[in-house]
């Protein structure tokens, strides 16, 4: 009889264990980019599983391409595998509006106790706060944002006698390029995106049709690609990479770009801001010496010619976790976070782009000689006014509308058709504007 | 009657024992249905739908317009044709290479065992890797090896993925196949019989007459078979395309598989995607009826002679 009782005893307290577990614990899956930021993030999980007793964090971390692709299935059927997902600046207004999303703020109103202590809402730069809201509400918190520069090579400046002014416009980023393009010794004047891809080739071109005065669509949602506009900037575009520019447009992104500028083969390159951080990290640039950096070039109108893109961190509504998720995502997103990551890895290394208060701190702005050249485009970023004329969609280098990612994707191909000589500028926009239009008449915008 | 007794019970049972041996696969062909049929069910179910993922309240059954709509998009055409010119010139290029080095390797030679395993190399490194060395060691006009040889020979820098990107995609993937038609036809070389070699020999045949009569009618049934197989994989590639080209520049790479791909996870549009998917799979198995077609025609032959 004793030994049943102490049998009964231990499994009654197995039992209890295993029911206090059960309840008290919670693990959180999350879906994210692999990204070095991320890639950090999940690194710092024990941190937060200390902090948070209860919760335990489940990653997923995939390649870009993959993650949208993965995330979107998830949500858009509903199977609800995620409770945090990491998704850009142009998903965020899209998903929000298929009621895929949470509310950050309803959620923050509901769970105040899971929001982090001294998180300062106010604290987050506006322009990114504005790109991740929808109807007035915000639906996902950024983890890191950027904006496109123009990074520079100051040696082969200096050794050819050229300065660069304080804004550059297009037309001298020309001149420099073609006074410094010696394609025969392997330099080039300047680096530019041409791969096919809607967050490709088309990031940097839409920028610079902002600046020349065009854009995606008027208020009809009448595609505009066939205006004088559009020919202009990609015309530009076009013969500023095949007279001065790399070789191998076309198969050029953004990691080509960066190897041709850090191993010194370009002269300059305007692309997205986080590339200053790989450029200035002697590890994986050979011009850490020689590096300089202007806003992103400007044409004949001084608006969009910098993008704004951020990562952000969002609750999707299929969890059932959102409080604990609450927890985590306002703990990545924090001044505590980024205190961490730059105490602990580096001031260059933190997630840039989010919070006024990280452009304050003065150990980041020793580290990051390009920080105040950053801060200055984000603040100046507003994806709900960046086009000369009057348009119906947000975004400066997207269209955040769900069509936007085949649109651009195809445009992008013909484009890149262009770029490699096979069809004039006029031929790839007039096709690129029928074949915009029918994609738009078949998701109903005439109807 | 006590033999009937004896009997009959034995024979109930073989009767069992059949009845039970015809139902025992039962599971085994389930499981084999519902893995390779279930997936086409439903792929033609959503091809009967309008459905793009990001618009899920416009979701609706619309019947069949999703395949005329596909059959009307001009660049469907570019798309079958590209999945046809790849896979024709990759086989024929990869059966030539892959009879000349199965010939080589054939034979004895110091080191055979080391070029054999540098031969086959290619074909164990994940396509992906190995589309990812091509574009950027050897073909980036920039920082590339061609670039630098050709910078070397004063010639202009190349730039393949741009001026030549179909030769490209097939330059690659014939690197990739060669191998595996390389290994089939060596195993086909390495059951001929000697003896008869020696008696053509023997009666004052050069290497070419054997090649023509004794080797190449021995290796017939290894190189349809090779061929068979190798044409089902270079049909659906996907990998080298998505790394060297991403389809373009246009759509110039552009193969099916690569524009399912973007139909479903660019344009979202899962009910055009499943539609072209039915589209691949009827051509898949046009060329294998093809193929099925050759080799009975090829056996009936060799009855008869």
């Amino acid at each position: 009889m004793k030994r049943f009782a102490s049998l009964f005893l231990v499994l009654s307290l197995l039992v209890t264990v295993f029911a206090a577990s059960a309840q008290d614990s919670v693990e959180l899956t999350i879906a994210t980019v692999n990204n070095p930021d991320m890639v950090v993030m999940e690194g710092f999980s024990d941190v937060f599983e200390e902090a948070h007793p209860g919760i335990s964090l489940n990653w997923v971390i995939l390649p870009e391409n993959e993650l949208r692709a993965t995330v979107t299935t998830d949500i858009a059927t509903g199977s609800s595998t995620f409770d945090i997902i990491t998704i850009g600046m142009f998903e965020v207004p899209l998903w929000a509006a298929n009621g895929w999303l949470n509310s950050i703020d309803a959620l923050a109103m509901e769970h105040p106790d899971s929001v982090q202590m001294d998180y300062d809402f106010d604290d987050l730069l506006p322009g990114v706060v504005k790109g991740l809201s929808y109807d007035g509400e915000l639906y996902s918190l950024p983890f890191y944002g950027e904006s496109s520069m123009l990074m520079y090579n100051t040696a082969k400046f200096e050794a050819a006698g050229l300065e660069m002014p304080e804004q550059p416009t297009w037309d001298e980023v020309r001149e420099f390029a073609c006074a410094l393009h010696d394609p025969d010794n392997g330099n080039y004047g300047i680096a530019l995106r041409g791969l096919p891809g809607w967050g490709e080739v088309m990031a940097p071109l839409t920028t610079v049709v902002n600046t020349y005065g065009g854009d995606w669509f008027n208020m009809d949602w009448e595609p505009q690609l066939d205006s004088p506009e559009w020919n202009e900037a990609v015309s530009f575009y076009v013969n500023l990479i095949n007279d001065c520019g790399q070789p191998g447009a076309t198969g050029t992104g953004f990691t080509e770009a960066l190897t041709l500028m850090a191993q010194g083969q370009a002269a300059m390159w305007v692309d997205a801001t986080v590339a200053a951080g790989f450029l200035a990290n002697p590890a994986q640039s050979q011009i850490v010496d020689s590096l300089g950096f202007a806003p992103a070039p400007v044409g004949p109108v001084p608006k969009g010619n910098h993008w704004l893109w951020a990562w952000s961190l969002a609750i999707p509504k299929t969890t059932d976790k959102a409080a604990a998720a609450l927890d985590f995502i306002t703990w990545a997103t924090s001044k505590d976070y980024i205190q961490l990551v730059g105490e602990t890895n580096g001031w260059a290394t933190i997630p840039p782009g989010t919070r006024t208060s990280t452009y304050e701190n003065m150990a980041y702005l020793d580290a990051a000689p390009f920080a105040p050249v950053v801060l200055g485009l984000m603040q100046a970023a507003d994806p709900t006014d960046a086009q000369r004329d009057q348009t119906p969609y947000v975004g400066v280098q997207f269209v955040a509308i769900p069509e936007f990612q085949g649109i651009g994707t195809d445009v992008s191909q013909l484009i890149a058709e262009a770029l490699a000589g096979d069809i004039s500028v006029e031929e790839a926009l007039s096709q690129a504007n029928a074949l915009t239009r029918a994609a738009m008449e078949e998701a109903g915008y005439y109807e | 009657m006590t033999q009937a007794t004896a009997t009959r019970p034995a024979a109930d049972n073989s009767d069992l024992i059949y009845s039970l041996r015809r139902w025992l696969p039962l599971p085994a062909i389930l499981f084999m249905v519902a893995v390779t049929q279930v997936p086409l069910v439903v792929t033609l179910g959503f091809s009967l739908e309008r459905w793009n993922l990001l618009r899920p309240q416009r979701r609706r059954f619309q019947g069949i317009d999703n395949y005329p709509d596909v059959l009307s998009d001009p660049n469907f055409f570019t798309i079958i044709l590209n999945t046809l010119i790849i896979t024709l010139s990759v086989v024929a290029a990869t059966l030539v290479l892959g009879i000349l080095l199965a010939l080589l390797l054939n034979r004895d030679f110091a080191g055979k065992g080391v070029v054999r395993t540098m031969l086959i190399t290619p074909f164990l490194i994940m396509p992906t890797v190995s589309a990812v060395l091509w574009k950027n060691v050897l073909f980036n006009p920039a920082f590339g090896l061609l670039a630098a040889l050709a910078a070397m020979l004063g010639l202009q820098r190349p730039d393949m993925l741009q001026d030549f990107p179909m030769f490209s995609v097939v330059i690659v993937t014939v690197w990739q196949w060669t191998p595996f038609m390389m290994l089939i036809l060596l195993a086909g070389l390495q059951s001929l019989d000697h003896d008869q070699i020696e008696a053509a020999q023997i009666d004052g045949g050069g290497y070419l007459t054997l090649f023509r009569y004794i080797v190449l009618p021995h290796l017939r049934r290894y190189i349809e078979l090779a061929i068979l197989m190798e044409t089902l994989f270079i049909l659906s590639i996907f990998g080298v395309i998505f790394v060297l080209t991403s389809g373009g520049p246009g759509t110039q790479t552009t193969n099916l598989s690569y524009g399912i791909y973007q139909e479903a996870f660019q344009r979202w549009d899962i009910g055009e995607a499943s539609a072209m998917g039915i589209f691949a799979i009827i051509l898949a198995n046009i060329v294998v009826l093809l193929f099925v077609r050759v080799l009975r025609r090829g056996q009936a032959e060799e009855v008869t002679a």
